[in-house]
């Protein structure tokens, strides 16, 4: 059978401009990691159930597992790897590392950019809003308290 | 995934004239969040996926003085964030600001749910309750649906070959109006309806009596249900009369026609029917009168 025709994607990764060929039917999040080269973002589930795949577009997030890499053409992506700069670590990512928030660590990046995702737009959540925003990220090691405490001290952190 | 292509038109015309060509081997993607899924899964075999993210009526919300229209691909977050849509429209916020997590809401939309036709969409209640109307495009150009006659089955709709649907259209509430959707799930969020009730209610003008009643039922029979005597049952009754309410309670009960699955019992299921049915009748009548 003939493979339908690739499709030229011009997007933003965490800021650099990035122009490629991927194939019609290729999640973003297989975008992301195999034709981007990518690998923070994770695969858990592949059905929009654990968030381990978030990354963000155009400032919201989303599941990478349920779009299309042919759907991001024009838009501006936010992958794990865009949270630290050359000064240092991301306030989420120092707390996490200092609330112990992570364990296994393979849910990580999806929580860090989706709590990356409220913090941007509400930079003093209450610890309800907070557990609301992240119920799309499952994590099977640490029970989420020490993520959300993770959540709170680096929203006052950035104060 | 299999081999698909991906074709994005950027008008109504263009996307019906792909969806005619291809027809069940073809299939619209709004927000991906059941159709992605899906398509994993194996449940359809597609030549090609139509992105109708880029037809600028897909994406539009009119919200004016005869009523609100959104496009069938606008995202549950665009309908909740705007605050007038979310006052004067509720029902339709209650079920935009509970379809999955924050990730979904990004991409999920209330076009997507009542096109995807589960019997347990959240969507499609509240859009029942709210007097929605379905806009179809197709070969032999525009009709209008009813929404509570859109779904035909599990996963089945009444759109024809070649068909796509455009908005959906809603008349303006009066000020006396109020509406309210809430469904039942063993976990706080993320979760499948077990059962879900959508109710609206029209006031008098001294909000005191009930003039016009929906009552809308999900997860409960293979297809959204209407509950006509549900909503019958209180027209020209005070809008605190207990009696009135428990018998559109039951009324909604009886419409009920559910199974037992591995999420409830019909036993269950017709009773929170009729538990939610009472709850969102008083809700949405004090949304009324706020
Ligand atoms: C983790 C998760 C949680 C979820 N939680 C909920 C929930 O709480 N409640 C709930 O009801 N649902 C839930 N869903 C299901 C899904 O998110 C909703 O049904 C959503 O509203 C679908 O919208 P969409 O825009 O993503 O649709 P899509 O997946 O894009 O489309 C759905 C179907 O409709 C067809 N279609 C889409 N647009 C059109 C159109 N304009 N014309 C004709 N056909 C069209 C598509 O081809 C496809 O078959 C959940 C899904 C996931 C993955
Ligand atoms: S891998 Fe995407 S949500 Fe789990
Ligand atoms: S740290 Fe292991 S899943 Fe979250």
């Amino acid at each position: 059978m003939e493979l339908p025709q690739r499709v030229h994607v011009r997007t933003t990764i965490n800021g650099q401009a990035q122009e490629f060929l991927v194939p019609p039917y290729m999640s973003l999040l297989d975008t992301i990691r195999e034709i981007a080269g990518l690998t923070g973002t994770k695969e858990g589930c592949l059905d929009g159930n654990c968030g381990a795949c978030t990354v963000s577009i155009d400032g919201r997030i989303v599941d990478s597992c349920l779009v299309l890499g042919a759907e991001v053409d024009g838009k501006s992506i936010t992958t794990v790897e865009g949270l630290a700069t050359a000064k240092g670590l991301h306030p989420l990512q120092q707390a996490f590392l200092e609330e112990a928030a992570l364990q296994c660590g393979i849910c990580t990046p999806g929580f860090l950019v989706a709590a990356k995702g409220l913090l941007d737009n509400e930079p003093d959540p209450s610890e309800e809003r907070i557990r609301h925003w992240l119920a799309g990220n499952l994590c099977r090691c640490t029970g989420y308290d020490k993520i959300v405490r993770a959540v709170q001290k680096a929203a006052t952190a950035s104060h | 995934m299999h081999p698909f292509a991906y074709i994005a038109p950027k008008t109504v015309e263009e996307a019906v004239a792909v969806l005619n060509k291809h027809g069940d081997r073809a299939r619209p993607i709004a927000g991906g969040t059941d159709l992605l899924v899906q398509a994993r899964g194996g449940r359809f075999d597609l030549d090609a996926v139509v992105d109708i993210k880029k037809i600028p009526e897909l994406e539009s919300i009119k919200n004016g003085a005869s009523g609100l229209e959104f496009g069938a691909a606008v995202p549950c977050y665009q309908l909740y964030e705007n605050k007038k849509l979310a006052a004067e429209y509720p029902g339709i916020m209650d079920a935009a600001s509970l379809i999955g997590g924050i990730q979904i809401q990004s991409r999920a939309g209330l076009g997507g749910n009542l096109c995807n036709a589960t019997p347990s969409g959240d969507g499609i209640g509240p859009l029942i309750v709210h007097y929605g109307t379905a806009v179809i495009a197709g070969p032999g150009g525009r009709r209008e649906l009813a929404v509570e006659k859109f779904c035909t089955g599990p996963g089945r709709n009444a759109l024809k070959k070649g068909e796509l649907l455009v908005s959906l259209k809603f008349p303006k509430p009066s000020a006396t109006f109020g509406a309210a959707y809430e469904r039942f799930i063993p976990r706080n969020e993320m979760d499948i309806a077990v059962a879900g009730v959508a109710v609206s209610v029209e006031l008098s003008a001294d909000k005191k009596t009930i003039k016009k009643a929906r009552v809308a039922l999900a997860s409960v029979a293979p297809t959204p249900v209407l509950a006509e005597a549900a909503g019958a049952a209180l027209i020209g009754k005070s809008a605190d009369d207990e009696a009135a309410i428990n018998a559109a309670g039951a009324a909604a009960a009886k419409a009920a026609k559910p199974i037992t699955d591995m999420r409830g019992t019909i036993e269950q299921r017709k009773h929170l029917v009729e538990v939610l049915t009472k709850r969102m009748i008083r809700k949405a009548v004090e949304r009324a009168r706020s």
